[in-house]
């Protein structure tokens, strides 16, 4: 598990040059001017960032979980925000590649594996986050049709995707009454709400997704009716993953920061390298990243090997490698001084970036409730 | 068309490369990666296999075992296959002798396009495709920033000192690129993984028809008396705007000849 072989150090050193040329350049521009750059996602694609751990037959590069977490954490360095829109792109082509039957998985999976075509993935509503199995967005079965009816909140890549897999009840029953169906973007009566302005993550847009009276076939459901939950949760495993190691990634580049900073740095005389208090606050920010690293590539292993614990392991995962790289980062920044503070520097942005990493793909207090409800259970 | 690339592992740019005072040659054992102007050229081959339907593009290194890494990574960029030239007696060989390796692999395998850098980032030669066309009997265009191929034709432009002459010759010809050639793609996750089921043909002295004498530092048709590292950086040429820095900035650049 800790020694890669040598397709698998190409494979990282692939994602390495693409992050150092076509994402870290311009990470500063894409935050100052809230750009999303679709142009850089299909070169994306044609790497084979579009579906990473989707079968090889409709276009998908079929690696392994534990491949996914190394390459979300290179393509982190060079920008977390489009990393980790890259991970959300992924769990929605996992979902239709694992769950879709032949006629869905051959419609939507070329043009989503290139990333010619985007997905979205919507599960979230207003004042419904972490309770996910009490959402409202209802779809109501007419003939062979469901007609769409609610909000979804705080989803990426709103506006800008090809296709919406949504979480919507189809019965009163709770968590066994969700589906999860495929919501073309030019469906009649889906909108969006305004861009959010939010703290960080300003290279992707993030809106509301609202569904008025959206008819769509019943063919575009996934799985089984009342399937939709378990299959939002089997997404969220990876997202969990990949969102760690976005997350790992921030921090890394924010620690090399410095790193580099506090060689160059002199006051009272010497390096502020060679001050220990500094040198130990370094050493600390690397154990954390290297602790967060090793149960993130275990957890990964896990969900690879379809293990018993591979639930609790990614919740501990996300949990440990996303306040990892929020604490790594924001002690970059106070090293950094005023300059830290300065959006010249580069690191103010990847705290703000990472900060909604400890928030999404499951709060980091579900994560502690997963791992909590598990222990109790045992 | 069967198009060889000819691809060199060299010490990585970024880091810090020095020459071994021992050997007198380069200290490879730092971080290695394949030269870029050979990804390039990787590249531009790849360009004139689509467009030129059933041509092969083959890679083909001289190096140690590890230099398979060099040519999995051209492999996984998309070629078809490719030659290692790996043996003991060829370390240490000069332009002369490695031409002279490189010639007796590729004359027996035909190809019509011998594609190459223009100079590595290393020797700094620029003198083995050259050597190679000779030994090879065939026409040679260098220091191409363009490159096509129309039927037999091969043609580019050939950058000068005052700007760049249009050339053309018959194939087959071996030509060198510079690094406006192409923008070398990524290897996709595919093609990485693809690269290990992509023959490699690994040839040694005796399977190039060479004799031990023929290669290698001992037999070195040059010599190199002596290396020196490189000076420490001094302080440079201050310039004081006194009002006419413009003016003294250009006139440095003039003397130094870089405008």
């Amino acid at each position: 598990m800790f020694t890669l072989t040598r397709d698998q150090v190409a494979l990282v050193d692939a994602v390495r040059d693409f992050a150092t040329n076509e994402l870290a350049p311009h990470a500063a521009e894409w935050d100052e001017t809230h750009y999303f750059p679709i142009e850089v996602l299909r070169e994306a694609g044609r790497l084979g960032l579009g579906g990473i751990y989707a079968s090889e037959q409709f276009g998908g590069s079929g690696l392994s979980r534990s491949d996914a977490v190394r390459i979300f954490e290179e393509l982190a360095v060079g920008d977390p925000t489009i990393a980790a829109y890259i991970s959300i792109h992924n769990m929605v082509v996992w979902m239709i590649d694992r769950f879709g039957d032949a006629r869905q998985r051959a419609r939507w999976l070329p043009s989503l594996t290139t990333m010619d075509a985007l997905g979205s993935y919507c599960l979230t509503e207003p004042g419904m986050g972490s309770d996910a199995a009490a959402l409202r967005t209802r779809a109501e079965r007419v003939g062979d049709q469901y007609v769409l009816n609610g909000v979804k909140q705080f989803i990426s890549g709103a506006g800008a995707a090809a296709v919406y897999v949504v979480m919507a009840r189809t019965a009163e029953t709770g968590s066994h009454g969700i589906s999860a169906i495929l919501v073309p973007a030019d469906a009649p009566g889906l909108s969006f709400g305004p861009l959010e302005k939010k703290m960080g993550w300003h290279a992707q847009p993030t809106r509301q997704v609202i569904f008025d009276d959206v008819h769509v076939p019943v063919a575009n459901r996934l799985g089984s009716e009342g399937d939709g939950f378990g299959i939002a949760m089997g997404a969220l495993n990876g997202g969990r993953l990949n969102i760690g190691a976005c997350s790992l990634g921030g921090g890394q580049f924010a620690l090399d920061k410095a790193v580099a900073y506090l060689k160059t740095r002199e006051a009272f005389g010497s390096p502020l390298i060679e001050k220990e208090a500094l040198l130990f606050q370094l050493a600390d920010m690397r154990m954390q990243l290297e602790a967060a690293r090793t149960l993130l590539w275990r957890a990964a292993d896990a969900l690879d090997r379809g293990a018993d614990d591979a639930v609790p392991l990614c919740a501990m995962a996300k949990r440990m490698a996303t306040d990892a790289g929020f604490e790594v980062a924001n002690a970059s920044l106070q090293l950094h001084g005023g300059y830290g503070y300065l959006t010249e520097y580069g690191i103010e942005r990847v705290v703000r970036d990472l900060r909604v990493h400890q928030i999404l793909e499951g709060t980091n207090e579900i994560m502690r409730l997963i791992v909590g409800r598990d222990l109790a259970g045992a | 068309m069967k198009i060889a690339v000819l691809v060199k592992e060299v010490p990585d740019t970024w880091g810090d490369r020095r020459l071994d005072p021992s050997t007198k040659r380069v200290d490879r054992s730092s971080d290695v990666v394949v030269d870029e102007v050979d990804e390039k050229a990787v590249e531009i081959a790849l360009q004139l296999q689509a467009a030129n339907a059933g041509s092969t593009v083959t890679v083909v290194t001289m190096g140690p075992k590890r230099a398979l890494d060099s040519l999995r990574k051209g492999l996984a960029m998309g070629a078809d296959s490719a030659i290692h030239l790996v043996d003991d007696g060829l370390a240490g060989s000069d332009a002369v002798q490695t031409s002279a390796a490189l010639a007796a692999a590729l004359a027996p395998r035909g190809f019509d396009l011998v594609i190459a850098g223009n100079e590595s980032t290393d020797g700094r030669t620029a003198a083995v495709p050259a050597m190679l066309a000779e030994r090879l009997g065939v026409a040679q265009l260098t220091a191409l920033r363009t490159l096509h191929v129309s039927g037999s034709t091969v043609s580019g432009e050939r950058v000068t000192d005052d700007g760049y002459v249009d050339v053309e010759t018959s194939l087959p010809a071996v030509v060198s690129v510079n690094e406006q050639i192409a923008e070398a793609r990524y290897p996709s996750f595919k093609g990485i993984m693809g690269a290990k089921k992509k023959p490699v043909e690994v040839l040694g002295l005796g399977d190039l028809g060479l004799a031990a004498g023929d290669t290698g530092a001992a037999n070195s048709w040059s010599v190199v008396h002596d290396v020196t590292a490189r000076p420490a950086r001094t302080g440079g040429t201050i310039v004081t705007d006194d009002g006419t820095a413009a003016t003294q900035l250009a006139d440095y650049l003039a003397a130094a000849k870089l405008i």
